[in-house]
């Protein structure tokens, strides 16, 4: 470790699994709860699952992000962080918070915890993903801002790459794109209109610039690669990220009451997004494949190409299949979707932090790389957990296209619940691959603690 | 021996500088995978043009005829004189006449803002006769298009504005044109895409 202050990083790391953990036990209940509808109910009714799943997902994202910029911002400004102290603090801010959310969830009726938490003061609960209790929602706003300068005031007084540059116009946009979810127009239109903005150019717009800094950062440190080269690939993938992204917002608003003239304008640019995530593929290998040096931490390598072609897989082919307007117009809102969101979360965000800690915690531990049977484990979670992925997103897909068929193509279309019925053999499948991602995460975590030879001090 | 071992190799040093002046890429290629991104975008609302008018051809060739084709040639003498003076300014920067960079530079950005005024006349005319996006597909695609070039024209002028304000400075000179070959690249583009967009959507029948 080069530097004091990105210990800070280790407990967001470790935060960040252990709700990774939360969600995927959550997910193979909601799973579960496709087949065997009364399952944990009413305990645990599918709604307040579901809540809880995406939830812990954006949640542990965060964390991650927060944790690889504490680790990488030091590292890149060649100096300490701002207040290290404040990074502490902020942490146990953000995951009391956030468990007392869950706990919120799973302990009371979400009507009566919008009633005790004041969303008649101002309401903001309600919509996908932004469930969360006003509260929570201005304790997000509060953490990322002091967040915000914490890290912003590092660059400022270090040195200024081109990677801590994209990394700080990600985490600001991130921010920014969050105050959107205080605007709760009573047109449901506008409201939908507005809850992309948080939504879409989040995961298709700030999150990019913050993945391919990352990986930028990571690949640097493994390949020994110029920074220079890297720095020209990063500028060209933001770019058209943002020429892509931004305006393929309009996918998202086919259907839903806005203008026709979205429906050329989302097709149109959204069918480019998948172009950056093809160009972060491309740069991953071809900096791996320039490489000046052997790193002796490789699963933190394949952790990056993995990011690379998942992402690539899961937000650009697969978000592809069902992005123009005429195939949405049967598509929208089946398990094509859930096919989606699952690799594409995955392979973008989900790798992309566990890149992160594969490569910052054993450092942080104060090894260069971990020992061979501990790298050998993370490799088999790696596979197990990617495969798994592949495997759901592949059920998932299939029983979106009967569930398309049955329900919507079909001269006779059959009721939602009755299609339901139909696909649940590919329910059963998506959850025993559910179940080997379980066990590849179980094999992730039991790599920490593997030991063996541990290569020489960082 | 040692005579000709050098001369020889004098002669393919400056072979191998012949060749990279021939072969040397103008601006940075950083600029080019940039342009090529811009120009793959307006090739796929190109295409959807194409395929929207191919359903709806009456209607294309009705309204197409509401458009000013003579504001739009203007245009085109407009762009196609813009990118001419910033031509001569990456030629007086090769020659060392700084004075003659900025100039040129002024005299490219002027057309463009000419640009500009030309297009809100027409813009002002039409959103006058209350046509908008939702009125009809030919509409959509006329406004969504012209639009997006607009946006394209000011942000090719705001990076004529830098190099003007470079070029001020004395920074370019045969010595180095990189960054004044990379803006000029992206204006030539802006005017490209016109070239095409013009027959386009207000000629071709």
């Amino acid at each position: 470790m080069q530097y004091k202050s990105q210990a800070v990083a280790k407990p967001y790391f470790i935060a960040a699994i252990g709700l990774f953990v939360g969600q995927i036990l959550f997910g193979l209940i909601l799973g579960l709860q496709y087949v065997l509808g009364d399952f944990l109910f009413p305990a645990i009714p599918f709604n307040v699952a579901r809540m809880v799943h995406t939830n812990l997902l954006i949640v542990w994202l965060l964390f991650g992000f927060m944790g690889g910029a504490y680790y990488m911002i030091p590292e890149e400004s060649e100096t300490e962080l701002f207040s290290p102290k404040l990074a502490l603090a902020l942490f146990w801010i953000f995951l009391v918070a956030g468990a007392l959310t869950i706990v919120g969830y799973l302990a009371v009726p979400y009507a009566t915890l919008a009633e005790l938490t004041g969303n008649n003061l101002l309401e903001t609960m309600g919509r996908e993903f932004l469930e969360q209790p006003l509260p929570t929602k201005l304790g997000i706003v509060v953490v990322a801002l002091a967040f915000l300068f914490n890290i912003t005031m590092t660059v400022l007084k270090g040195k200024k790459t081109s990677i801590s540059i994209v990394l700080l116009l990600g985490l600001w946009g991130l921010a920014v794109f969050f105050l959107f979810s205080f605007y709760n127009p009573v047109n449901v239109v506008l409201d939908k209109f507005f809850w992309w903005w948080t939504v879409h150019l989040w995961v298709e717009g700030v999150w990019e610039l913050i993945l391919g800094s990352f990986l930028a950062f990571v690949l640097i440190k493994t390949t020994g690669v110029d920074r220079e080269v890297i720095e020209k690939w990063l500028y060209v993938i933001v770019t058209l990220t943002l020429i892509t992204g931004i305006i393929g917002t309009g996918h998202h608003y086919f259907w839903i009451g806005t203008p026709e003239y979205w429906q050329w304008w989302g097709s149109i640019f959204s069918a480019l997004e998948p172009i950056p995530f093809f160009a972060m593929t491309v740069f991953a290998f071809n900096m791996v494949n320039r490489r000046r040096r052997e790193h002796p931490n490789k699963a933190a390598v394949l952790w990056a190409l993995g990011t690379g072609v998942m992402a690539f897989l899961g937000a650009g082919v697969w978000g592809f299949l069902h992005t123009l307007a005429p195939v949405n117009y049967y598509t929208h809102g089946t398990q094509i979707t859930a096919a989606h969101g699952h690799m594409a979360f995955y392979g973008a965000y989900a790798m992309v932090n566990l890149m992160m800690i594969s490569y910052a915690m054993p450092i942080l531990r104060g090894r260069a790389a971990n020992g061979n049977k501990s790298q050998v484990l993370e490799m088999w979670s790696f596979w197990l957990m990617t495969v798994a992925m592949v495997f759901i997103t592949l059920f998932l897909t299939a029983a979106g296209i009967l569930q398309v068929w049955l329900q919507r193509v079909s001269d006779t279309p059959l009721p939602f619940m009755v299609a339901q019925e139909k696909i649940q053999l590919f329910y059963w499948m998506r959850e025993w691959a559910g179940v080997a991602f379980l066990i590849g995460l179980i094999l992730y975590i039991a790599s920490f603690f593997a030991g063996g030879d541990e290569k020489e001090a960082a | 021996m040692a005579g000709m071992t050098t001369s020889s190799s004098t002669q393919a040093a400056s072979q191998a500088i012949t060749q990279a002046a021939t072969h040397r890429l103008p601006g940075d290629l950083a600029i080019w995978f940039f342009i090529l991104a811009e120009l793959l975008a307006f090739a796929v609302f190109f295409a959807a043009y194409a395929f929207a008018r191919a359903s709806h051809v009456e209607e294309f060739n009705l309204y197409q005829q509401t458009l000013d084709r003579n504001l739009g040639a203007l245009n085109t003498l407009l762009l196609i004189t813009g990118s001419w003076f910033v031509v001569l300014a990456v030629q007086a920067a090769h020659r060392d006449n700084r004075p003659a960079i900025a100039r040129h530079l002024l005299l490219g950005w002027l057309c463009g803002a000419g640009f500009l005024v030309v297009k809100v006349f027409e813009y002002a005319a039409k959103f006058g006769a209350g046509i908008s996006m939702s009125t009809n597909t030919f509409y959509m695609f006329y406004i969504s298009l012209t639009f997006f070039h607009f946006m394209h024209v000011i942000l090719g002028m705001v990076i004529l504005t830098v190099l003007w304000v470079q070029a001020r400075k004395g920074v370019y000179g045969s010595h180095d044109a990189h960054g004044l070959e990379s803006g000029a690249a992206y204006w030539h583009m802006v005017d490209l895409l016109w070239i095409i967009l013009f027959p386009l959507v207000y000629v071709m029948r």
